[in-house]
């Protein structure tokens, strides 16, 4: 494989949908456009945040980057020309364990009837990554390093709690060495203490073997926190994609604006100043024409319902797709 | 496999523990599967009438074939009727076991309420959850209190669409209202968690929603029973702030309209700080602080409570590393009989060698458990 390439990942228009089946004959009534068009690269080393409302796409866009569910257009590309729709079942074998998933459902991803040393060392033992007298080692020293025990080893997943099963997530996900990894809400249900354990193991990964990720939360202060670049999603689309810094300090799109606006502050004498979000969350089985947030946007003007705004780069790389910033849209000229 | 580890037990030893398991299980579950008990057995009086559940030195305990997992290790606190207690603590801490408790559905056999009491409100008259047999919780079960998980995978049934699962939970407390009524009604519960299109969402099957959606399915199952008291364990983790926001707004609008408490448990410092009126800090399955929100906030006494504080990456604020507490908790199965925090604690005092620490009263509504506040102690 390629380590030359500086992109681990190239995603080029990749679209999503899922047909909606009704009735008994399992009719299909329609479509969920759960990922449209979304574009971006990943450098090799780095941590892309993907932001956006409950429902927007983000474990859709995980899923479809790693093949897990079939993609319905687009590319996705790894190390510059390795296509997993395009591998032979034996060549995606042995590239599976180099690009993991840690699941935002921890519950229904661990198998119930392995205990939990099985399930961090069953892979690691097929793929040969350690030799097997260690491997025993090995597994402890990962659970170690996420913050289980040696003596959970012996015991079942329904035995753990919430966190404590997602940790066992992370250690699967870790134990076998990969070079990219789709962190879906992978410190959701940790308390911060431990969530910080494991964002510093995160990092320290990622500086001793130069790791990627794409991480997904939506937590934002936690993105803040641990991304390099940060895109934000809307309804199946990528409506803003910028560096950590640029997007925090200068929001454009009014999504973005609206989401970091509701950001709850851990200090009970401080009054939030939200901006709320009007009018009801469109269905992506029948999105709103022209700009998809054109319903809730306080900034919309008529041209919004009727074109879909083109992504406009903002000049470093920080691209949005709002009319507002397309001199070309004629929003600016409306009243 | 050689295992150097002290937490290491012999096959033999194992065997032994398991036998000794089941004989204690047997005898707990015998008890609480019997049928047609008075209700004398388990009546009992609230301590103070102005609270709604009152948690009294319960002990869940977990009998596995290396030890009993000493969950819950002797919790007390209150819940007032009418307000919010949110509960922190670290992973693994024994939340979720204790609201189970009180729901009567740890997982049976090896899990068992040992000793406490549990005393919950029902206007008229006071049950101990603790003594009551399964039948009899039955009844009070998603009525009185509901809770919303924190796996929504654990409460809903992946072969079911999701109309017929609400469907069914409405049927089950309204016997009287028709098919299309309760449909009507399932619609409308899916409205107010905030998913659109609730009515093809009322056809789908719970793998075709995303992670937040099935949250705020089992939210919305919670809720349609107007229950009194609602536990939340963790109903926000796989929401964006947006949606996790007017989740918040309905949990306190129902709070307001039909005076019901709220039990919620959450890592998010930031949801504790907004909706809750108390605090209790837990770790290692007991109770270390517990107080107002705002003073456990803007006074955090317990070393465990402040390092927790510490830890909350904040928005806007830039650190290379981020603060997390040494060391790890002590195995559940050989909890020590000094503090549970001392061997991570950076602030010991000389007392800390000594026995566990009692409850310190810092105010009349902040208690602390830790020897730092010996003297602290107010005359109450
Ligand atoms: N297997 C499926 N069949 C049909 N629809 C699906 C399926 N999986 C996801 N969807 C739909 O696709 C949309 C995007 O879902 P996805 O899980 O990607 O959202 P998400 O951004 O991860 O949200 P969350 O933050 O709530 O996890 C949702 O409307 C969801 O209902
Ligand atoms: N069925 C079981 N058998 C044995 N031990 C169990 C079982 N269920 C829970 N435990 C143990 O009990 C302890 C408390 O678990 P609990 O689920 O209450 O934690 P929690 O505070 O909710 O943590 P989290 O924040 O991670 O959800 C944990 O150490 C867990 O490993
Ligand atoms: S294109 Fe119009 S509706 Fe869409 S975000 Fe921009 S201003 Fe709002
Ligand atoms: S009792 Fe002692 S060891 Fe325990 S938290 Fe307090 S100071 Fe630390
Ligand atoms: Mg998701
Ligand atoms: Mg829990």
């Amino acid at each position: 494989m390629s380590e030359t390439g500086t992109n681990v990942l190239e995603v080029r228009h990749l679209c999503k949908y899922f047909p909606i089946k009704s009735g008994l004959f399992g009719r299909v009534v329609g479509y969920v456009h759960a990922v449209e068009d979304v574009s971006f690269t990943l450098k090799r080393g780095t941590t892309m945040g993907l932001v956006g409302e409950s429902g927007c796409g983000k474990t859709t866009v995980g899923k479809t980057l790693l093949n897990l569910t079939p993609k319905t257009d687009g590319e996705v590309i790894f190390n510059g020309n390795v296509h997993l729709d395009r591998l032979s079942g034996r060549e995606l074998r042995s590239f599976r364990p180099k690009i993991q998933i840690i699941f935002q459902d921890p519950y229904s991803s661990l198998s119930p009837r392995l205990p939990v040393g099985e399930i961090i060392g069953e892979a690691v033992r097929e793929h040969h990554l350690v030799p097997d007298d260690q491997l025993d080692g090995y597994v402890s020293k990962i659970m170690k390093s996420c913050g289980l025990f040696d003596y959970q080893k012996d015991r079942y997943p329904h035995e753990f709690s919430g966190g404590q099963r997602q940790r066992i997530c992370i250690a699967r996900a870790i134990a076998l060495n990969p070079d990219f990894i789709v962190c879906d809400e992978p410190v959701s249900a940790l308390d911060v203490s431990i969530q910080a354990q494991i964002i510093n193991l995160l990092e320290d990964l990622q500086k001793e073997y130069n790791l990627t990720y794409l991480f997904i939360s939506h937590d934002l202060s936690v993105v803040q926190h641990i991304s390099d670049t940060v895109g934000v999603m809307y309804l199946g689309n990528m409506v803003e994609y910028a560096g950590k810094e640029d997007i925090f300090a200068r929001p454009l799109h009014p999504y973005t604006q609206a989401l970091f606006s509701a950001i709850p502050v851990p200090d009970p004498t401080v009054k939030m100043n939200r901006i709320i979000l009007e009018g009801s969350i469109p269905s992506p089985a029948n999105p709103p024409s022209g700009c998809k947030f054109h319903t809730r946007c306080r900034n919309c003007k008529g041209v919004c319902s009727q074109k879909a705004p083109r992504t406009m780069d903002m000049g470093g790389g920080h691209t949005v797709a709002c009319h507002i910033y397309d001199p070309e849209s004629g929003y600016a000229q409306e009243k | 496999m050689a295992k150097k580890d002290s937490n290491f037990i012999t096959a033999r030893e194992s065997r032994r523990i398991s036998k000794e398991n089941l004989k204690i299980t047997r005898k707990l579950d015998k008890r609480l599967s019997r049928k047609h008990v008075p209700e004398s057995e388990f009546l009992t009086q609230m301590k103070d009438p102005g609270n709604v559940v009152e948690f009294d030195d319960l002990h869940t305990y977990f009998f596995t074939d290396v030890g009993t997992v000493k969950a819950v290790d002797g919790v007390s606190f209150n819940v007032p009727v009418g307000k919010t207690i949110g509960i922190v603590g670290e992973s693994g801490c024994g939340k979720s076991v204790t609201s189970l408790s009180l729901m009567q559905l740890v997982q049976r056999p090896n899990g068992q309420v040992v000793s406490g009491e549990m005393r919950l409100n029902l206007g008229d008259k006071a049950y101990d959850v603790a003594k009551m047999p399964i039948e009899a919780m039955q009844k009070i079960r998603g009525n009185v209190v509901s809770m919303i998980f924190q796996e929504p995978m654990t409460s809903l049934n992946p072969v079911f669409r999701i109309g017929f699962q609400l469907d069914e939970v409405i049927k089950l407390h309204n016997p009287d209202m028709n098919d299309e009524e309760v449909k009507q009604r399932s619609v409308e519960a899916i409205k107010m968690v905030g998913i659109p299109d609730a009515e093809g969402i009322y056809e789908r099957y719970p793998h075709e929603l995303s992670g937040g959606m099935r949250q705020r399915i089992v939210i919305a199952m919670a809720l349609v029973c107007n229950p009194r008291l609602i536990i939340a364990d963790e109903p926000t983790t796989a929401l964006d702030v947006t949606i996790q926001a007017q989740i918040l707004e309905l949990l306190r609008k129902l709070k307001g309209e039909i005076n019901a408490s709220i039990m919620l448990i959450t890592h998010d410092l930031g949801v504790i700080a907004e909706m809750a009126d108390y605090v209790v800090v837990m770790y290692a399955g007991r109770v270390v602080e517990k107080g107002l929100a705002d003073e456990v906030f803007l006074d955090p006494r317990h070393p465990y409570t402040i390092g927790l504080m510490e830890s909350k990456p904040v928005i806007n604020k830039k650190v290379d590393r981020l603060y997390s507490i040494p060391g790890s908790v002590p195995n559940p199965v050989n909890m020590p009989d000094y503090c549970y925090f001392r061997d991570r604690c950076e602030k010991c005092v000389a007392k800390c060698q000594g026995k566990y620490p009692p409850e310190m009263h810092v105010s009349s509504t902040h208690i602390v458990s830790c020897w730092r506040y010996e003297n602290a102690t107010d005359k109450r």
